[in-house]
């Protein structure tokens, strides 16, 4: 996974509340057993009319946000199943940056293990953005306006790791905390 | 200090807290199914990693594999859709995991499964790359919807990092009315807090309400926490829950029954826990309700009207002007199957209201049995005979008609009443106009061909 530090880049808005991850990519686009090729299915519901022509009234169908690789938008982001695909198209499409006024827990857990950084921030903030938009993890920053963010999300963001090889570091934690709960609650086993 | 049946749960799988500030917590069961699990399993194997403990992991094959009645083994109505069947198969054979194959005698949808061979077990943390595993948490286990990510995680090294999240218990009180169901509170909670009211809480429910549940109904209720933002939502065990889980296939037996019932007595919040919302709701003010727009938090009590300003994307979705009284609706589809609602009470309350009645004309339904073994119990009573002779088409258990993955659905602009959980646009199909609710009105509404409660049938056809 890429680390995150500092992003720069058009932010698209999308000003709406509850945008599912069924919107983010219909269970009809994710075709194969992958996490890649997902880009095409990317809000196909109203990026495409008829099979696949552009709609041209469709935000990201317009310049400059054609480019965009920030996302603005309203409350509860990515709510809805679990799909871990919405993140991988979002990221395979160019996005890097979700700023939101709230997200769906499971799609927030997904952008983070996948190297897109979610940004929870009130609505007159989010609307204040337009254009390019630089983002500064490190300081976290959008332009001038700070955010916050756990730091266990910000570090799993800027170093980018494997995290099974990072818990596999704990492993003899793991081993002894299961030997004495198989001890204790031996009906668990 | 006192604890909530949550911290309890927590501090119980709690490893160490971690230098970032996340936690380390001991996962004790991970499920999987065909369309998330699949590709966690395939990079377990691609990476040469495996299963820390295989046989605590189990798949089932449900979300895409058919639902029609004499279905074959790799079976689905999605382009491609076979390719996901196979492949979970080998990977789950190549990683030795629990497979419950698509023509086993167990299968069915996850969180009916999952309760029913008692592999959700109160005081175990339970996840699944599935949103609804919250659902779960009706049977006190600490269970809750992840990625596919976070699957791999969960498999490989037993444990998941997590942020202990906020804590909001929501206590009904009273008593609920006549012919209001389980899925008519959880639609009325998130219309009243809205779809992200639950604000990534874990909920506890409680109550008079919630105690006199049967265990089914308890997992309805907790099935749509997901659809207000709940981190997961959890509830007690008490003497139902033993009496459910006593006996099923992977539940505790002989001296281990005793000891985890010795465990288990302890799983309540104490007197004087601290919760970080803590609200309380009356039962006599919930109505059945059903939903008109395209967000769960979008429902309305069955004799209100759908409003008539705003909601202009949602309104144009449905096809609705705005102001309709739910029964103004005529409908072409009907629907009765999913996590939420595919429970054997579920069918015995649906094939009360349609028996002895006709589907009415131009109406397509559908009834999708939550597993084999509701389907096989369904039948021994003769349910499958009175929604066959009312009109209905008898299904093989899965999701495919809740979430249309490119096979099943109604036509497009067909107005759909469901027992499912999610009216999303083109959840059940592209353009698809679906209109959640409980069994019991999605029966009246498919025999009426408008949304009707089933009160409102027996006064028409009597009168």
């Amino acid at each position: 996974m890429t680390p995150f530090i500092v992003h720069s880049g058009i932010a698209a808005p999308m000003l709406r509340d509850n945008i599912d991850t069924d919107q983010i990519i219909p269970s009809r686009e994710m075709t194969s057993v992958s996490k890649i090729g997902l880009s095409d299915g990317l809000f196909a519901g109203e990026r495409y009319v008829k099979a696949r022509d552009i709609n041209p009234s469709f935000i990201l169908n317009q310049k400059p946000f054609d480019s965009a690789s920030i996302l603005l938008t309203g409350q509860n982001f990515g709510c809805g199943s679990s799909r871990e695909h919405a993140v991988w198209a979002l990221k395979e499409y160019g996005f890097r940056v979700i700023i939101a006024e709230s997200f769906g827990d499971i799609f927030y857990n997904n952008c983070v293990r996948n190297g897109i950084l979610p940004i929870q921030m009130r609505a007159e903030n989010i609307s204040s953005f337009s254009g390019e938009v630089t983002v500064n993890l490190q300081n976290q920053t959008v332009n001038d306006t700070a955010f916050v963010i756990a730091k266990s999300d910000k570090a799993m963001l800027m170093e980018g790791l494997d995290m099974i090889g990072q818990t596999l570091i704990h492993q003899a934690e793991i081993e002894e905390f299961f030997t004495t709960d198989e001890a204790v609650r031996a009906w668990k086993y | 200090m006192p604890r909530t049946l949550f911290d309890k749960l927590w501090d119980a799988h709690h490893i160490k807290t971690l230098e970032s500030g996340a936690s380390l917590i001991a996962i004790d069961r991970v499920f999987l199914h065909e369309r998330t699990g699949s590709v966690a399993l395939e990079s377990i194997v691609q990476s040469g990693r495996a299963p820390r403990a295989p046989k605590s992991v189990f798949c089932t094959v449900d979300h895409i594999v058919s639902n029609k009645d004499g279905r074959g083994k790799d079976d689905s109505r999605m382009p491609g859709g076979d390719v996901f069947i196979t492949a979970t198969r080998h990977a789950a054979q190549a990683t030795g995991i629990n497979l419950i194959d698509v023509l086993d005698a167990d299968q069915g949808i996850v969180h009916v499964i999952s309760p029913e061979l008692g592999i959700a077990q109160p005081g175990l943390t339970l996840v699944c790359p599935d949103s609804h595993t919250c659902s779960q948490g009706a049977l006190g286990a600490l269970a809750w919807g992840i990625g596919s990510t976070d699957a791999e995680h969960a498999i490989v090294t037993g444990t998941l990092r997590v942020k202990k999240p906020p804590q909001m218990r929501i206590t009904i009180s009273g008593k609920l009315k006549a012919g209001v169901s389980a899925k008519d509170v959880a639609l009325h909670l998130i219309a009243s807090f809205g779809a992200a009211g639950a604000k990534r809480c874990a909920v506890e429910y409680a109550g008079e309400v919630v105690e006199s549940m049967p265990i089914e109904a308890r997992l309805t209720l907790c099935n749509m926490a997901v659809e207000f933002a709940a981190f997961t939502a959890v509830i007690a065990p008490d003497i139902k829950t033993l009496e459910y889980l006593k006996g099923r296939k992977f539940s505790p037996s002989d001296e281990k029954w005793d000891m985890a019932c010795e465990d288990w007595r302890h799983l309540k919040s104490d007197v004087g826990a601290q919760f970080d919302y803590d609200y309380h709701v009356d039962a006599s003010h919930i109505q059945p309700t059903v939903t008109w727009g395209t967000s769960p938090e979008q429902a309305i009590a069955i004799g209100a009207s759908i409003p008539k300003k705003g909601y202009s994307k949602a309104l144009a979705y449905m096809g609705l002007k705005g102001g309709e009284a739910l029964s103004d609706l005529e409908i072409g589809g009907a629907f009765i199957g999913s996590c939420t609602n595919a429970r054997l009470s579920d069918l015995r309350l649906a094939a009360s209201v349609v028996s002895g009645r006709q589907v009415a004309e131009g109406v397509k339904a559908i009834c999708v049995p939550g597993s084999m073994a509701v389907r096989r119990a369904a039948e021994a009573e003769g349910l499958d005979v009175i929604f066959k002779q009312a009109g209905f088409e008898w299904g093989s258990p899965g999701c495919a008609l809740c979430f249309y993955a490119g096979g099943e659905t109604f036509a497009p602009k067909t107005r759909v009443i469901s027992s499912t959980n999610r009216n999303f646009e083109g959840r059940q199909g592209p353009e698809v106009r679906t209109h959640l609710a409980s069994p019991s009105v999605v029966a009246a509404s498919a025999i009426s061909g408008r949304i009707v409660g089933p009160d409102d049938l027996s006064n028409r056809t009597t009168a």
